[in-house]
């Protein structure tokens, strides 16, 4: 079954199996309570898991728990539908927004009664906030078409019932009122006449949805838009007769998810807890393509190429977040000058430096990098929004910054800019002038910040990968992509050197060479063969390395050193003693400058076009085994005698 | 779908709308059998089963039901 974009939360993690077992484990230690219920609560929950999280609040409530990070909120909830699936959704929901939120419910259909009466349910709570959700079969919204004057008469009438609500619960709770836009029904009369002729229920809540927001905007009470979000998911989705008939559920139950996320939204920006940064990552996220890889001329980020298009609404998005005071910044395993070329150079490339906070782009784990943006821009963690097309940068972020929101993002880059304004996650009350000064107060000079100590334990994370790597000499299966890698890969390369399919075929039979393509798997997929590799045989007793390249996508996973352990297992085994190591700068490649020195290799030679020689003696090696499955197939047994 | 593979699944989703793991489905099992088993949570199971088992309900169909194999049987129905 494919995914739905919004009711399901496609931008949420998918529930663990194990869902129901933690939430049990809950109530018996109620160690880190608060923590680990917006834990569970981050993840895309149905109907009955947000139920079950919910029961785990209120108990734990009634118990006296310590809910702490959460903090407290109380919220009204009044309705003249069925609101008892409402409550438990925005309960369990809230945790998510870091709210411990309690709600106060008004019997069936007391709206007008709970509003007016000093004393009403609603009113004696005295609640932070009182959400009103009205459903127009409740509203005597009929009257008789085609005339203006009637029609004026029933929005006016509407209007003024609301306003009459709204007053009440003012003036007897002070709360801040929550009003609904009326999702109208799909249900025509004439047809598109419907809209334009007076008296139509179509016309008729049209002009009441807009009275309503005139009336509220800039009072301080807030509009959440029910008609808004019922059209963005289909109205005919949206309101099901069925369950209406059934419970008067004012709309279908597969939406409360979504719909309670939209109410705790505005809950959360009420309290001043929107986001306010968006940390972008740059190759295959603002651009196409991998700029260390492919070059100025190679990324996709032009008009007229439907990729490049879908890469630039993430670009032309993130300048629309901009102008409303989101602070942009960039955080990219690159090199700063590579990464930094596309916003100078390239002419169709809307994002520019200038429009960029702090631009992070360097080999550090991507969790360090945020945090270095957060304290550079003195915000906190929880302020960040962090998009990236990696599920690996994304875990590693959600691991070891949970605080930092990180919207899973579906494989098709032309909805991404979709996915993240779909997650909500910069929903404001208000607008004003600080908002669109913020951004340029954090004066966008794309500056550079030092690289701080490791954000946490990326080992850790690294082991939870599970990964599983692969080693195979040359074969004809993997050929057609090992000259591509060949011949593509610029960052990390050492020696750049480009073959033809024909001349890796050659090196596949000659008894001279020892070849490896290597592949990644882990929990998150098959990377593919990441990594090829060449070695020579000018004397007997000598490896020289060709060619070592590496696709950037699995940095940082400690594959090199597990690609030497196995390069010196195939040579101590055919009697080979040393093995001798060129890094060969170009103007992309400066990556893997020190490269032999990491793992080990002593410098014996500099050339004057800047190459470095590098010996590795084989008998004496001692290489730590990182937390991965090995694979070795396809390999001739070699003895020693056969080589040596 | 045969009765035997909807048992299972049922079951699960017994567990997750009644938060309760510990709940043995029994084809005469009804609703004075399971705490919080009130008309609203009647709704709720009503309405995970449709969605799990991509199946509708009509108001009819669900008035009439006394028990689990009542239950079961109109999945059955419905599915086949």
């Amino acid at each position: 079954m494919t995914m739905n974009l919004f009711s399901d939360l496609s931008w949420l993690c998918r529930a663990p199996a194990n869902f129901s077992a933690r939430c049990r484990a809950l109530s018996d230690s109620p160690t880190a309570l608060g923590t680990e219920l917006q834990a569970l609560a981050s993840f895309a929950l149905n109907e009955n898991q947000l139920n079950y999280l919910a029961k785990t609040i209120t108990s734990a409530r009634k118990l006296h728990a310590d809910l702490k990070p959460l903090f407290p909120f109380r919220l009204g909830v009044l309705g003249n539908s069925t609101v008892d699936f409402i409550v438990p959704s925005i309960v369990g929901t809230a945790a998510r927004y870091g709210i411990a939120l309690e709600c106060i419910k008004a019997d069936y259909d007391q709206v007008m009664q709970e509003a007016l009466s000093a004393e009403s349910v609603i009113n004696s709570a005295k609640p932070d906030a009182v959400l009103v959700a009205i459903d127009y079969r409740a509203l005597p919204l009929r009257c008789k078409l085609g005339s203006a004057d009637d029609a004026e008469n029933t929005v006016r009438q509407t209007l003024g019932y609301i306003e009459t609500v709204r007053a009440g619960l003012k003036a007897n709770s002070k709360a801040i009122c929550i009003l609904q836009t009326i999702a109208p029904p799909p249900e025509r009369l004439f047809g598109s006449l419907d809209r334009v002729l007076p008296g139509t229920l179509r016309n008729i809540i049209d002009r009441v949805n807009l009275g309503l927001g005139e009336k509220i905007f800039g009072t301080g009470d807030i509009l959440l838009d029910v008609a808004g979000l019922a059209e963005t998911v289909g109205l005919a989705e949206w309101h099901s007769p069925t369950e209406w008939n059934l419970a008067k559920l004012p709309f279908s139950n597969r939406y409360l998810p979504l719909y309670a996320d939209h109410v705790v939204r505005v809950l959360s920006a009420l309290r001043g807890k929107s986001r306010r940064v968006l940390v972008l990552d740059l190759d295959n996220t603002v651009w196409g393509g991998v700029i260390g890889d492919d070059g100025i001329e190679g990324i996709q980020c032009a008009q007229g190429d439907a990729v490049g298009e879908a890469h630039l609404s993430v670009q032309r998005f993130a300048l629309e977040l901009r102008a409303r005071g989101i602070v942009l910044a960039v955080s990219s395993k690159n090199n700063d000058e590579v990464a930094r070329s596309p916003f100078r150079h390239h002419p169709e490339m809307l994002l520019k430096e200038q429009h960029i906070a702090v631009f992070q782009a360097n080999w550090n784990d991507k969790a360090t990098n945020i945090r270095a943006i957060a304290q550079e821009l003195s915000l906190g963690v929880d302020s960040m929004v962090f998009l990236d097309d990696n599920p690996v940068e994304r875990n590693l972020v959600r691991q070891l910054l949970p605080e930092v929101a990180v919207p899973e993002l579906p494989s098709d880059p032309a909805l991404y800019a979709r996915t993240l304004a779909a997650a909500g996650y910069f929903e404001s009350v208000a607008f004003s002038d600080e908002d669109v000064k913020r951004a340029r107060y954090y004066q966008d000079n794309a500056r550079r910040v030092g690289l701080q100590k490791e954000a946490g334990d990326v080992d850790a994370y690294l082991a939870s990968l599970q990964m599983e790597i692969t080693f195979q000499p040359f074969d004809e299966t993997g050929r057609a992509r090992i000259t591509q890698l060949i011949n593509k890969s610029n960052q990390f390369n050492l020696t750049t050197k480009r073959y033809t399919e024909a001349e890796v075929a050659s090196a596949e039979q000659d008894p001279n060479c020892f070849t490896l393509q290597i592949r990644l798997s882990d929990t998150l997929g098959d990377n593919g063969m990441i990594s090829v590799i060449i070695c020579r045989q000018p004397i007997a007793s000598e490896w020289e390395v060709d060619t070592w390249l590496m696709s950037c996508r699995v940095l940082g996973r400690r594959v090199e050193q597990m690609v030497l352990r196995e390069i010196v297992e195939h040579a101590q085994r055919r009697g080979i003693k040393k093995l001798i190591g060129f890094y060969c700068p170009t103007d992309r490649n400066k990556l893997v400058e020190e490269h032999y020195s990491k793992l080990g290799f002593s410098e014996i030679k500099r050339e004057a076009d800047g190459t470095t020689i590098w010996e590795f003696d084989v008998n004496t090696a001692n290489i730590q085994a990182a937390a991965m499955v090995v694979r070795s197939i396809g390999f001739k047994l070699e003895s020693r005698a056969q080589n040596a | 779908m045969e009765i035997l593979e909807i048992y299972p699944k049922l079951t699960t989703i017994f567990h997750d709308v009644f938060s309760d793991d510990s709940i043995v489905l029994r084809p005469d099992l009804s609703a004075k059998d399971v705490d919080d088993w009130d008309s609203l949570t009647h709704i709720r199971l009503i309405l995970t089963v449709e969605r799990v088992f991509d199946v509708k309900f009509s108001a009819s169909d669900i008035g009439k039901l006394k028990n689990v194999a009542e239950l079961a049987d109109l999945i059955r129905l419905k599915t086949n």
